[in-house]
């Protein structure tokens, strides 16, 4: 019996979601590959993006995928670890303002 | 960092029937590898046969100043197997003789083998249509006696073609070691000063990407551009073409697969990235590959891995075209290497 949640063999059945709902597996691999195309910005920085959200969004799939992908494109592991310092500042920021709401709920219900 | 050769280190993996075993036994934890054969007997394209010879690829010796980590030669200082004065003669017998349209001369460092000035001499007399050196960078700078290669090779009108891994130095000197960038930057400002590479210059000056590590590259096109940009704007050199290749499971790549325990998935990444079209331009189909000892094979991997051509004549001194075409090509696993993605050889992507 499978031990963990996760099994890398997986990532490569990604598309086999597809088999359960053909017409919305298909029109999201169509966005996604479209997505990922060259367009206002290069293919290499949507790489890096997709790098730095994977890890925000902690997907192990996501992480091996993209950091292969990296290393296909010539990307180094220091522009790889900026990436996701740009993904840990942005989600470390996004959890401190939230601490906004916290001040304003305290400083309204507190005498 | 590797300093020195598997045969100087007398590693199992010097001996190329352990290779061949490895890669043809190969035992997996995740499912079986299809064989090659079975491969590509399934798209009809089995046996491999070759057709006209176009390009005579030369090792002129497995010796070299550097000991690349990837190495499929197993090349470096201490291999002292070098390409004698007579052999080259064969050689050059044979490309006046052929309808070749390209000689290739590689090593090692094949501008460390003594006769290598006498023989780009005598080989460029002969009227080839592309006439292309390997030329590791660092050997320009490697000693005052190579310091002129450019003019010489400018001298020749001979195609440059030069391996670079990245255009950043930790990359590069991982792979190929420590100060290779520096003496490659500086080989390719040399070659740059003497008319090379320059956009509209005829002396051409192209460049080999090979991935530093168990992954495949990426797109050749992609990679061009920001290894040029790159380039440029850190080190104002420019240069005409960048190839891609996939690094074979040969050799110290092999050694390196197997040390990392990246061998069983990157076999699988080459068979997932199998690509039929690919292999109809295979370089083996229209090249053939001498060796240091005059030796014929398929093509450089086959002969690092001592599979001699399918033929009665297998030396060059009893080069025989009608024997050799329409050969079967001798294949194995490793083959999987040139088929992946749009498919490599040692003269980059190829479909
Ligand atoms: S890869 Fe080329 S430069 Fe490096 S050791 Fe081998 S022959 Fe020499
Ligand atoms: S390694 Fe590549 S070039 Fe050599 S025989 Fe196999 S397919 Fe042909």
């Amino acid at each position: 019996m499978q031990k963990t949640y996760y099994d890398p063999a997986d990532l490569k059945k990604f598309g086999k979601i597809s088999d359960w709902n053909q017409e919305l597996g298909d029109k999201f691999f169509d966005y996604y590959s479209r997505v990922f195309e060259e367009g206002t910005l290069s293919a290499r920085e949507k790489s890096l993006i997709a790098l730095a959200v994977a890890h925000t969004e902690q997907c192990p799939y996501c992480i091996d995928a993209y950091t292969q992908d990296g290393l296909q494109r010539g990307i180094t592991k220091e522009e790889m670890m900026e990436a996701l310092h740009v993904g840990a500042a942005i989600k470390g920021g996004a959890t401190l303002v939230h601490g906004v709401q916290m001040m304003n709920k305290v400083n309204k219900l507190e005498m | 960092m590797t300093t020195k050769s598997l045969h100087k280190r007398e590693s199992d993996l010097a001996n190329s029937n352990k290779q061949l075993k490895i890669l043809s036994n190969g035992i997996f934890q995740n499912g079986d590898l299809p064989t090659f054969k079975e491969k590509i007997s399934k798209s009809g394209q089995f046996p491999l046969k070759a057709k006209k010879l176009e390009i005579l690829q030369i090792n002129v010796g497995y010796m070299c100043n550097q000991v690349c980590e990837h190495c499929h030669v197993d090349a470096g200082p201490d291999r002292k197997e070098i390409m004698t004065k007579e052999t080259m003669l064969q050689c050059l017998e044979v490309i006046k003789s052929t309808g070749a349209h390209t000689l290739d001369l590689t090593g090692g460092a094949p501008e460390m083998n003594p006769n290598f000035r006498w023989f780009v001499d005598e080989a460029s007399k002969v009227g080839i249509k592309d006439f292309i050196v390997r030329s590791n960078l660092t050997i320009i700078r490697a000693n005052k006696k190579y310091h002129d290669l450019p003019e010489f090779f400018k001298k020749h009108n001979v195609h440059v073609v030069s391996s670079m891994p990245h255009w950043t130095r930790g990359k590069t000197d991982k792979q190929r070691g420590n100060g290779v960038f520096d003496a490659s930057i500086k080989a390719l400002q040399d070659l740059n000063n003497t008319g090379y590479g320059m956009p509209n210059s005829s002396l051409r000056l192209d460049l080999v990407y090979n991935p530093s590590g168990a992954f495949l590259p990426g797109n050749q096109v992609d990679m061009e551009k920001d290894f040029k940009k790159a380039l440029k704007e850190d080190f104002s050199i420019q240069f005409h073409n960048l190839f891609t290749i996939t690094n074979l499971p040969i050799a110290r790549f092999l050694d390196y697969l197997i040390a990392s325990e990246n061998y069983e998935d990157y076999m699988h990444a080459l068979v997932e990235a199998y690509n039929p079209l690919a292999v109809s331009n295979v370089m083996c189909t229209n090249t053939l590959s001498v060796s240091w000892d005059g030796y014929l094979y398929d093509c450089d991997f086959n002969q690092m891995l001592g599979l001699p051509v399918n033929s009665k004549s297998k030396h060059i001194s009893d080069y025989n075209e009608n024997l050799l075409e329409g050969r079967n090509i001798e294949i194995s696993q490793h083959c999987y290497g040139c088929t992946a993605g749009a498919g490599s050889s040692c003269q980059g992507v190829v479909a």
